[in-house]
């Protein structure tokens, strides 16, 4: 009888839970002629719920912006579903699949913040016509957008940030010859993202004369004390930390308890948020990483999102959090996605947005200095430009330092080794396009289609 | 009423053995049959299809898998995830090198590769039992991870240590659309699915699970525990190995060592729990239970939002996902295979149990 009232009382559960739903189901009708739809993939739960949430909220926060303030791109009202997928890749294409068809003309771009769903879903959204944006991480290759005609590692991809990171540390040291014989560890995830760089500083040690031990952090990289002693053992010049989530804070700690200097760590801008440098308290205090947008709530934009934004309680994040630099970094998405859906929208009319319109837009987008002053984002997001051979269309990054309370911006922005790194993303691209059968696209960039 | 056997009467040796005595049993798994080749088609999404039915199915032929291994033969193994892996590695190597080779070929030997494999570790299993065999198959697990997280040629060179999966013909037809994955992957989970009901049926079905019961009495009564054991050793991980090909294959397309770690071992795991030991409907039931129900709650949970902070519909969906694993534990440990038994059983009797 126990088991019966059991089930009487789960069912009467799910009847009320279904009852519940209906008024939400009855929300307030809208046209579909007059939005524009924007899929929002992100993880809030799981071990990188900070980067994710943070993410997710600046860009949510952005486009809400743009509705409260604007009405919408030209009088289109963007309006987005989130799927979280709590950065499994399984659950990341479901998160694609559910959400690619919403919106008049389905969804135009995605997001995916994640090495291992960009990675499966580059085949798929090529043959789905949608666009995918990685923006500052990989895969590293579809930089050569005639073989990856709808990935974008835009503004910055790893390999070239790896060679700023080297160009920074020969700027510390007094120039590119004094790399030779140094000793300089990368500290990486054991997962792909973090094995993506591995090739790149082989090469860049071949060319200068360093010396580069790669030592892997297994998964999540709770415990690195083994890894810290090699580290102790080998005595490097510079640790690169490349981690994600947790992993990125712990090398901190550990390499004050060696007294390694915290200021001769070079961290990846996924381990460069506050998520990351406040938990290892004053251990963090000088530690360097590389980025490619400011923080702070100092900016027009930011100041406009408080006003029209947080100002009406329609914020998407905690208030506390704006301004942080996953949040910025959503910001800056933000920004990329709404230009490229405004550069659309000139040459398609004034309307929800395709794909293929998205595609078109994004592969012609020179988002320059002045247009970025006029949004009030300086520093927010770089000025970049796309063209068919080169999807990414920056390369530069800036190096910043904690220090103790905040991220101050050290140095100008720093230009990537693109001799070094553009014959490896060819040779990759072209390894791709063999297995896969794809034949490079030969047009002409910048106003016409790329073939 | 409309689930009653009068008149059913077994006139021969081969009615008795059918494996769906009842009529009804029969036309029911004709519906479900017809229901995957026209039905699904017609009627599911291409989100349904790609997002749900394809999962789920791939996720039934691994736990049948474990379930031969774990609910038939009685080895408990946390090393299931290892087996997908080396089935979806050696695929990717077969595809990639040996491009002449069919694919279903590719699939089919991956299998055996990874029945190799199983066969090896499981061979300690001889001389440890119960937990301590889970353990050596947790090796075996983590083995796998360091062996294609390591060495470079297992992913044809790849900087990344990510597979990109070849395109697929079948008789020069390009296998491209979500239907046309679906409908690969649903002929491996019917056929194996069948192949495995018949194989518990059989000899070498009852020799597993008289070593599961007792293997000492099993010994005594003439069965080889070094080939009984090993047997299931390998059709287990060939299933695994199937499963995990298909995996890369037709649902992500693009693998890494990650992708098959621990907690996918466990996942098999709770799903052979889940749906019921020694059961393929079980599996079935498994599958869709840790598979499908996460994702069903999560839409559900959509449904709520602009009205709940985005970040609670998520840990919603892992609130009552875990409180239904808690629920159904309770109402039927032995899993949710035994309930439709119960049902059936009830269902005989009704309007006039006795």
């Amino acid at each position: 009888m126990k088991i019966k009232k059991l089930v009487v009382a789960f069912c009467s559960g799910l009847v009320l839970g279904a009852f519940s739903i209906v008024p939400a189901m009855a929300a307030d009708e809208s046209d579909p002629n007059k939005e524009q739809f924007i899929p929002v993939l992100t993880y809030k739960t799981g071990p990188f719920a900070a980067g994710g949430s943070g993410f997710a909220g600046g860009m949510e926060d952005y486009m809400t912006l743009l509705n409260n303030r604007d009405g919408g791109i030209n009088g289109i009202k963007l309006v987005w579903e989130e799927c979280d997928y709590g950065y499994n890749t399984e659950r990341g294409v479901e998160c694609y699949e559910r959400l690619k068809g919403k919106g008049l003309k389905g969804a135009p771009v995605f997001q995916p913040l994640s090495t291992g769903v960009t990675y499966a879903l580059l085949e798929r959204a090529a043959a789905d016509k949608i666009t995918l944006i990685f923006l500052g991480y990989g895969r590293t290759d579809a930089t050569q957008g005639r073989v990856f005609p709808w990935g974008f590692p835009a503004v910055t991809n790893y390999w070239n940030q790896s060679t700023t990171k080297l160009a920074f540390i020969a700027q510390q040291e007094g120039g590119f010859d004094k790399l030779k014989g140094m000793k300089i560890v990368n500290l990486h995830l054991k997962h792909p993202y973090g094995i993506e760089t591995i090739p790149v500083w082989n090469a860049m040690a071949a060319k200068f004369g360093f010396e580069v031990t790669h030592i892997p952090v297994p998964w999540p990289g709770i415990d690195q004390k083994s890894l810290w002693l090699q580290i102790r053992k080998i005595q490097p010049n510079y640790v690169i930390n490349r981690n994600w989530g947790i992993s990125c804070t712990v090398p901190l700690k550990e390499a004050a308890r060696i007294g390694f200097p915290s200021d001769h760590i070079i961290g990846v801008w996924w381990c460069g948020a506050e998520e990351d440098a406040i938990p290892a308290g004053a251990a963090a205090k000088g530690y360097i990483t590389s980025a490619f947008h400011g923080t702070g709530t100092d900016f027009p934009v930011i100041q406009d999102i408080f006003q029209h934004v947080y100002g009406v309680m329609k914020g998407n994040i905690a208030m506390t959090r704006v301004g942080s630099v996953y949040y910025l970094r959503g910001i800056s998405a933000g920004i990329i996605t709404t230009e490229v859906i405004r550069k659309a929208q000139e040459k398609y009319g004034v309307g929800p947005i395709s794909g293929e319109e998205f595609r078109w837009a994004m592969e012609n987008l020179d988002l320059t200095a002045e247009r970025i002053a006029e949004l009030g984002a300086t520093n927010v997001v770089p000025p970049f430009k796309i063209t068919c051979d080169d999807h990414e269309g920056g390369g530069a990054t800036f190096f910043q330092q904690w220090d103790g309370s905040g991220w101050k911006k050290i140095t100008d922005w720093i230009q990537p080794l693109d001799d070094i790194t553009r014959p490896m993303i060819e040779a990759s691209a072209a390894k791709y396009a063999e297995e896969k059968g794809i034949t490079p696209r030969s047009g002409m960039s910048m106003g016409t289609d790329c073939g | 009423m409309l689930y009653r056997e009068t008149g059913q009467f077994k006139t021969s040796y081969k009615g008795d053995m059918a494996i769906f005595t009842i009529r009804q049993d029969r036309w029911a798994l004709i519906a479900v049959l017809v229901f995957v080749v026209i039905g699904v088609p017609l009627i599911a999404s291409q989100h349904v299809i790609a997002g749900y039915l394809v999962p789920f199915l791939i996720w039934s032929l691994a736990a049948i898998g474990l379930n031969i291994l774990t609910g038939y033969t009685g080895q408990l193994s946390l090393g299931h995830g290892a087996f997908m892996a080396v089935g979806a590695y050696s695929a990717y190597n077969l595809a990639s090198r040996v491009p002449e080779l069919p694919i279903i070929l590719v699939f089919l030997l991956a299998g055996l590769i990874a029945a190799v494999f199983g066969i090896l570790v499981g061979s300690p299993s001889l001389r440890i039992k119960g937990f301590y065999l889970a353990v050596a198959t947790l090796a075996a697990q983590f083995f796998v991870e360091w062996v294609f997280a390591t060495y470079p040629w297992f992913v044809g060179g790849a900087a990344s240590m990510v597979i990109d999966t070849p395109p697929m013909d079948i008789f020069g037809y390009r296998i491209s659309s979500h239907l046309d994955n679906y409908y690969l992957v649903a002929g491996f989970v019917v056929v194996g699915a069948l192949f495995a009901k018949n194989l518990v049926r059989s000899e070498i079905g009852r020799a597993w699970m008289a070593i599961r019961d007792m293997d000492v009495a099993a010994e005594v009564i003439g069965i080889r525990p070094l080939y009984t054991k090993l047997s299931a050793f390998a059709v287990s991980s060939f299933y695994g190995g199937v499963a995990g090909a298909l995996y890369a294959f037709c649902y992500v397309k693009s693998v890494d060592f990650t992708a098959f770690d621990l907690f996918v071992s466990l996942k098999v795991l709770f799903m052979v729990i889940i749906g019921g030991m020694g059961s393929i409907l079980g599996c079935f039931l498994g599958a869709a239970f840790i598979v499908i129900l996460p994702i069903v709650l999560n839409e559900i949970a959509h449904l709520f939002a602009g009205q709940v902070p985005s970040a609670l519909l998520t840990n919603l969906e892992h609130m009552i996902f875990g409180g239904l694993i808690i629920f159904f534990l309770i109402v039927e440990p032995h899993g949710l295979a035994r309930l439709w038994t119960t049902m059936k059983e009830k269902l005989r009797l009704w309007p006039f149990p006795h």
